[in-house]
């Protein structure tokens, strides 16, 4: 009998590297003989490049070479979605932060020195700025020729004009948050030799789509580019578009050494996408009884100077924009940009952060106006297995929405907040013995799609191996899917375990030497890895069947004797279709995750601070595959749900990003976080393997309205921009409204 | 310049160290000791802490030339051969670890909380790990940890 299989929480095989410093992360890769190599990048958010000067930097000691964008030996351009994006600048710089030339050098101190001796020669634009403008301005300067819309979609469901008894409505902001993974962006690139490839160890959300870029960045056939995994200090979505893979590979070949990169934090704030910022309108209409009648919306996500995944977002804040609702007529629009602020992309929660912000701002804003309970209100509108969303799609899985906030409404609320200084706002700070602190209660919804959307088949690949190795059967995966920290690997050995009865599962090392994966994004791992996975394990069962001539395989070792089964095979999700051009229309999900978040807040209503007291979840994950890894994902999605809330902006003025650090940028600490209760829910989806639903993004998603909810719970202010400013509670400015 | 430090035990020399490095830039960079992270680079997100004689310290506001003479002691001097001390075991028991990056920052926290303070309370725990940053797991496992690891300490578990 095998122990470890699904359903369990066996623990992490990685665990023990990790605690003892010994998982070799990307940065931490080393060779004799390697070079560091160093970015220069773009000061200005728009400007004409007039010259370039390396003169001065090829002549410093120690260093190897100087490359630009005449150095790039393929196409210089790539994108995930659209092709939009150098891999250094050429006439133009679009934002402030872009890459234009880059040094290989003896020692990092050394690159550095070298990147500020280029000269470079710039004319100065004004810059892009306006998003919401930008979409209404055809005759706007151009950030890209073309043009600065990148998608523009309309969802009409019902009569879009229709009326109701009740109206509420609000202009929405979210600020730019950081995915602000620790580990920085790093790789080291080896040349082959005299082979003309490069062999790439990095830290990727993505193996292959990495691999197809970079090929032909350097034009090279994928072949000659292999790429390698190494350890990864979280991703978060931040990992999705390339950073350091075509400059490192093209330092290398340049200078046949090995060329180590690596990001520190300030230069990782310039040098990956963040999450759109977004100006949200809605309304809502109800009828006096609390029935939702229509949703209006329009959006606008600033996607800053290149596209990344602009085009999803705004698929996803469209198709996802009415929420876990039941919501017969809408109309809900939404325009995604290019400006020459920072570029942004994919982030935990990706398009649906934004709506779900404002919908569940609305849905308190509707119940205080209809005098309900709100999360009564929310109960009564729940979307659910049978019911059609904006786009027209069936729900034919369960959607447990309105247990899922019963549930976060039924746990016990904490204690009144006594007069010990840490439990209050500012905490050890002193700054209140309780006087002007109040509490409030707030809830948050969400629905997520789970995987990619619109018609896409993003598959993955799995390869097992069964044979017996000192007597004892042993297994091993192989696959390109990216373990980023949430457990993937874990779970892979959980379904090869319960799947051949075989206690010993070796993970292969990651590489492109197996098929695509798919990305480990859109909260589809385990959905999709894990089906191909159970494919391969399925197989190999199959083949080692027919080998003992029985179903039942009691003695593996005894059957297979000198025998290896290999099976290499591939899962597709069921099939999605994109969205009608003019109405929004179609079955563009292949499935939706949901969330339910309620959070205590105290505020001290003179200085404006908040402190968490308690953040409850309950979140439906279909079939849990390791239980504790999954409260862990809602643990730390949450964590950055509340960092939206309260505290996390990347704060940008006149394209440029003001605090590109953690002394600036601030994340949640230990003492930021309050105790959580969560309520893992399991309603298997009848169209996934094991009955699995994506888990990672929905908590992210939630926790943000809920904490301002409650804030707005506590200080009857309208509040209708995230994160929320100390200023925003003491109404300095205008914030609070 | 030349650096002697002893790590972990072991006398180590490093050579040509420029005079701007840090400490844990020769660590990791010189004496072939990555375990301590470098993930910010100005003492905010504590994933760099080792002891330095004793005190735990970000290493990469330590110059090099400071810990010359000195004693320091990494994540990877923590284990007892094969055997895990009990606050990296209970890293791994408890979930505690995902990407991981943050981890040898807050074990070596950690494993000074405990030496410290026999039995912390949960707001001793979060005061002494607050200068750990950490991304992937909202913290409610790293409580659960170093919980069981001070248990352990004070033979209650």
């Amino acid at each position: 009998m095998t122990t470890g299989g699904i359903g369990e929480s066996p623990l992490r095989p990685d665990g023990g590297l990790k605690v003892r410093g010994q998982y070799a992360y990307s940065s931490d890769l080393w060779l004799e003989n390697m070079l560091w190599g160093a970015t220069l990048r773009s000061p200005h958010p728009s400007a004409r490049i007039l010259s370039v000067d390396t003169s001065a930097a090829l002549a410093m000691p120690g260093v190897h070479t100087v490359l630009t964008y005449k150095d790039v030996p393929g196409e210089n351009v790539y994108g995930l979605k659209l092709q939009d994006t150098p891999v250094l600048a050429e006439e133009v710089v679009r934002y402030q932060g872009e890459p234009v030339a880059l040094v290989a050098a003896e020692h990092p101190e050394t690159a550095r020195r070298a990147v500020k001796a280029i000269k470079v020669e710039y004319e100065v634009f004004e810059p892009v700025l306006d998003p919401e403008l930008v979409a209404h301005s055809p005759d706007a300067p151009q950030v890209h020729p073309g043009g600065n819309l990148v998608r523009h979609q309309r969802i009409l469901k019902g009569d879009p004009d229709a009326t109701a008894d009740v109206v509420v409505s609000g202009v929405y902001e979210i600020g730019m948050q950081d995915q602000a993974f620790l580990g920085p962006e790093s790789g080291l690139a080896v040349p082959d030799g005299d082979g003309g490839g490069v062999h790439l160890y990095l830290a990727t959300q993505w193996l292959h789509v990495d691999q197809r870029q970079t090929a032909k960045a350097l034009g090279l056939p994928v072949e000659k580019v292999k790429l390698t995994m190494s350890g990864v200090g979280g991703a978060f979505g931040g990992r999705e578009d390339l950073s350091i893979q075509v400059h490192a590979c093209m330092l290398a070949l340049r200078t046949g050494r090995p060329v180590k990169m690596s990001y520190n934090r300030q230069e990782s704030f310039f040098g990956h996408v963040h999450r759109h910022p977004a100006k949200m309108y809605y309304e809502h209409g109800a009828t006096a009884e609390g029935d939702l009648v229509y949703v209006r919306a329009r959006l606008y996500f600033d996607g800053g100077a290149y596209a990344s995944k602009t085009p999803v977002v705004v698929g996803n804040g469209t198709t996802l924009g009415v929420g876990p609702y039941n919501v017969p007529n809408a109309r809900i629009e939404a325009w995604g940009v290019y400006t020459n602020n920072p570029p942004c992309g994919a982030m935990r929660g990706l398009g649906a952060v934004q709506p779900t912000y404002a919908y569940e701002s609305q849905m308190d804003k509707l119940a205080a106006a209809l005098g309900m309970d709100p999360a009564d209100l929310r109960i009564r509108n729940a979307m659910s297995e049978g019911s059609t969303t904006v786009t027209g799609q069936v729900v034919d899985f369960p959607a447990p929405v309105a247990e899922l906030i019963q549930r976060v409404k039924d746990m016990p609320l904490p204690e009144p907040s006594g007069s010990d200084i840490l439990q209050l706002p500012g905490g050890a700070a002193n700054t209140t013995h309780g006087e002007g602190v109040v509490r409030g209660v707030g809830y948050g919804v969400t629905i997520k799609n789970i995987s990619y959307a619109e018609g896409l088949d993003d598959y993955s690949t799995a390869r097992v191996r069964l044979e017996v190795v000192d007597g004892e059967p042993v297994a091993t995966v192989h696959t390109a899917a990216a373990e980023v920290g949430q457990g993937l690997i874990t779970v892979q050995q959980q379904i090869a375990r319960t799947e051949l009865g075989v206690q010993q599962v070796v993970l292969h090392p990651c590489d492109t030497d197996i098929g695509d994966a798919g990305s480990s994004s859109a909260s589809r791992q385990t959905y999709i890895t894990g089906g191909a996975v159970r494919n391969a394990c399925r197989a190999v069962r199959a083949k080692l069947q027919e080998l003992a001539g029985s179903e039942d395989v009691p003695d593996i070792a005894a059957v297979l004797g000198d025998e290896v089964i290999e099976e290499t095979r591939e899962y597709h999700h069921r099939k999605t279709y994109p969205l009608d051009p003019e109405t929004g229309q179609g079955n563009a999900h292949v499935q939706y995750g949901f969330s339910a978040h309620r959070a205590v807040v105290d505020v001290d209503t003179e200085l404006g601070l908040v402190k968490v007291v308690q953040l409850d979840c309950a979140q439906d994950v279909g079939k849990a595959i390791n239980p504790d890894a999954v409260v862990g994902q809602i643990h730390g999605g949450s964590a950055q749900g509340l960092g939206l809330a309260v505290m996390e902006e990347i704060q940008v003025a006149e394209g440029r990003i003001r605090n590109p650090s953690f002394t600036d940028y601030l994340i949640p600490t230990i003492l930021d976080m309050p105790p959580m209760t969560v309520d893992v829910v399991e309603r298997p989806d009848p169209h996934a393997p094991y009955g699995v639903r994506g888990v990672g993004e929905p908590p992210t998603i939630s926790a943000t309205p809920a904490i301002a909810n409650a804030i707005r719970a506590a200080t009857g202010l309208e509040l209708p921009r995230v994160p929320i400013r100390p200023e925003y509670i003491i109404d300095l400015t205008d914030g609070g409204s | 310049m030349r650096v002697n430090v002893t790590v972990n035990g072991v006398e180590r020399q490093a050579d040509d160290v420029w005079p701007g490095e840090s400490l844990l830039y020769v660590l990791r960079e010189r004496l072939g000791l990555p375990g301590a992270k470098n993930a910010c680079e100005q003492g905010e997100c504590g994933s760099c802490t080792v002891y330095l004689d004793d005190v735990p310290v970000c290493s990469c506001l330590v110059a090099a030339g400071q810990a010359e003479g000195r004693e320091v002691r990494t994540v990877e001097g923590l284990a007892d051969g094969e055997q895990l001390h009990p606050v990296q075991q209970a890293f791994v028991d408890r979930g505690a670890v995902q990407c991981g990056f943050c981890t040898p920052g807050l074990i070596v926290a950690a494993h000074d909380l405990i030496e410290r303070t026999a039995e912390p309370t949960d707001a001793e725990i979060r005061e002494a790990l607050a200068g750990n940053l950490c991304r992937c797991t909202g913290y409610e496992k790293i409580l659960d940890a170093v919980r069981q690891a001070a248990a352990k300490k004070a033979g209650v578990a």
